[in-house]
């Protein structure tokens, strides 16, 4: 018998909240995350996009100087969420060479990079850190959860631009059922509010540009959307199996069922406009998830917000669902949290969990004037999930072509 | 103006205490860096590269490692300014 894999721990920091249950109550009050940026440097480099979703509390207010200092603010991120989930799976007893670490990034330590280089430039080379090497490094933030946990099972990063965390959900979803281990601590994290990635993002119209009002400037489906919303933080989700949960007595959020990871091969940045690659993840994870596609009753979506994204992602569910995507309740939480990169797809994960647990779908702000080329069924305030076994899916595509899905199912013992 | 042995000491202290947190009252001239303060490789190079900051000094890489007790490292900091 195939063994089910359950969620039974979920942390979080975001520009809602510095936990999980802060963050989704603020998502279902329908609060917005983004604000204006008030850093010096905006006015220094004439910084084009001026707000940001930054971390609602933040990472010194949690870790102690020493931990902040040796670790870039991404690391301190996923610290913070691996913690919390891990505390709330009731800190289980596993044996070191049975716990993994899946966490991801989109872009890794840029603070601690670009610090070191001014570092460089304006004092030499000897000023330049020797902790700078492993605070940069992508697998930095896996590897300070995997040393804060004592995890020996193996500490990975998927690094896949915006679908990083997704992926690192399912690699986690095969590690665990390879039957190598017992629990994986999955998630991602991004701290990349900075003026280059900002700059960078917006040199290639990316980001939305509405200084003046930040608060609606995330607009997935909307008409006038005209880019993502650049934001930070980080979630973890506890993963483990059933046997070892219910062995040691755990609460179980949620099951998950199926994860799925395809590639387009073509084009970096764009989407493939029929969305081949992105449909084939989502039929992928269902198959995985031996379900049904009218099984599926809500999808947490990519839903950046950006004026092309929007409409691929919905061609590609259009081509898997038909009919039945008129019966599937979407939400699209970024425009609450901005866009988290690589940590992104984690909280949208904690989002479906929550979502099956509680079955409340949460709600997409700002849709004023929904674009008549989405004609989905846009969840725009808290929605009741129905009774009995319900699936969800959660998407994430990424630069590069890559696309991740993942699926989750409500627990029912 | 060259700067006490008890100044460099407070200084050092400091720096210290930034890097590691360890209490600035426990970093004592007899106490080894690796033993007793429990100070790693990489910790201890921060705190050099801080102290050359702080004092105006210079501490070759070869003269770290005989930098084996806060007294060594106050005594040559004191020295070379």
């Amino acid at each position: 018998m195939t063994q089910k894999i359950v969620v039974t721990g979920i942390g979080a920091t975001t520009p809602l909240g510095g936990d999980a249950q802060s963050t989704w109550r603020a998502l279902l009050a329908g609060e917005s995350g983004i604000t204006t940026l008030e850093q010096e440097w905006i006015a220094r480099y004439e910084v084009p996009v001026t707000f940001a979703g930054q971390a609602k509390v933040k990472a010194s207010e949690v870790l102690t100087p020493q931990e902040c200092k040796r670790l870039d603010p991404s690391s301190q991120f996923a610290l913070i969420a691996a913690r919390e989930a891990w505390a709330d799976a009731g800190s289980p007893e596993v044996e070191p060479e049975r716990l993994a670490v899946e966490f991801a990034t989109g872009i890794g330590g840029v603070w601690t990079l670009l610090d070191a280089f001014d570092t460089l430039k304006e004092k030499g080379p000897r000023r330049v850190l020797p902790m700078t090497v492993p605070m940069l490094m992508p697998n930095g933030p896996a590897a300070a959860i995997g040393m804060d946990i004592s995890a020996r099972g193996g500490v990975r990063t998927a690094v896949s631009a915006c679908a990083s965390s997704t992926e690192a959900i399912a690699n986690a979803l095969d590690r665990l059922l390879s039957g190598r281990v017992d629990i994986v601590v999955a998630g991602g994290c991004e701290a990349a509010i900075h003026p280059m990635p900002i700059s960078a993002f917006a040199s290639m119209h990316a980001l939305s540009k509405r200084n003046d009002e930040p608060a609606r400037a995330s607009r997935p489906y909307d008409v006038n959307r005209d880019g993502f919303v650049m934001g930070e933080g980080a979630g973890a989700l506890v993963l483990e199996t059933e046997a070892h949960a219910k062995a040691r007595g755990a609460k179980i959020y949620a099951e998950l069922v199926g994860g799925s990871v395809t590639s387009d091969a073509h084009h970096i940045t764009a989407p493939d406009p029929e969305g081949n690659g992105a449909a084939r993840a989502v039929i992928e994870a269902l198959e995985q998830a031996n379900a049904k596609l009218e099984d599926v009753i809500h999808i947490n979506a990519h839903a950046t917000s950006t004026p092309v994204g929007d409409i691929a992602e919905y061609t590609a569910l259009k081509r898997v669902f038909g009919d039945h995507l008129d019966k599937v309740a979407i939400s699209a939480t970024k425009s609450s949290t901005g866009h988290l990169l690589g940590g992104a797809g984690a909280i949208e994960a904690i989002f479906t969990v929550l979502a099956l647990h509680e079955r409340t779908a949460p709600p997409t702000i700002n849709l004023e004037d929904q674009d008549p080329a989405i004609p989905l069924d846009v969840v725009v305030s808290p929605r009741k999930l129905p009774d009995g076994p319900i699936l969800a899916i959660s998407n994430s595509f990424g630069f590069g072509g890559h696309n991740a899905v993942i699926a989750f199912r409500s627990y029912e013992g | 103006m060259a700067l006490s042995k008890t100044e460099v000491l407070a200084g050092l202290a400091e720096i210290v205490n930034d890097e590691t947190g360890i209490a600035t009252e426990a970093v004592q001239l007899d106490k080894s860096f690796t033993d007793d303060l429990d100070i790693d490789s990489i910790s201890m190079m921060t705190i050099v590269v801080n102290a050359e900051d702080k004092f105006g000094v210079k501490i070759p890489d070869e003269e770290v490692k005989n930098l084996i007790t806060v007294d060594d490292a106050v005594s040559f900091i004191t020295n070379a300014q």
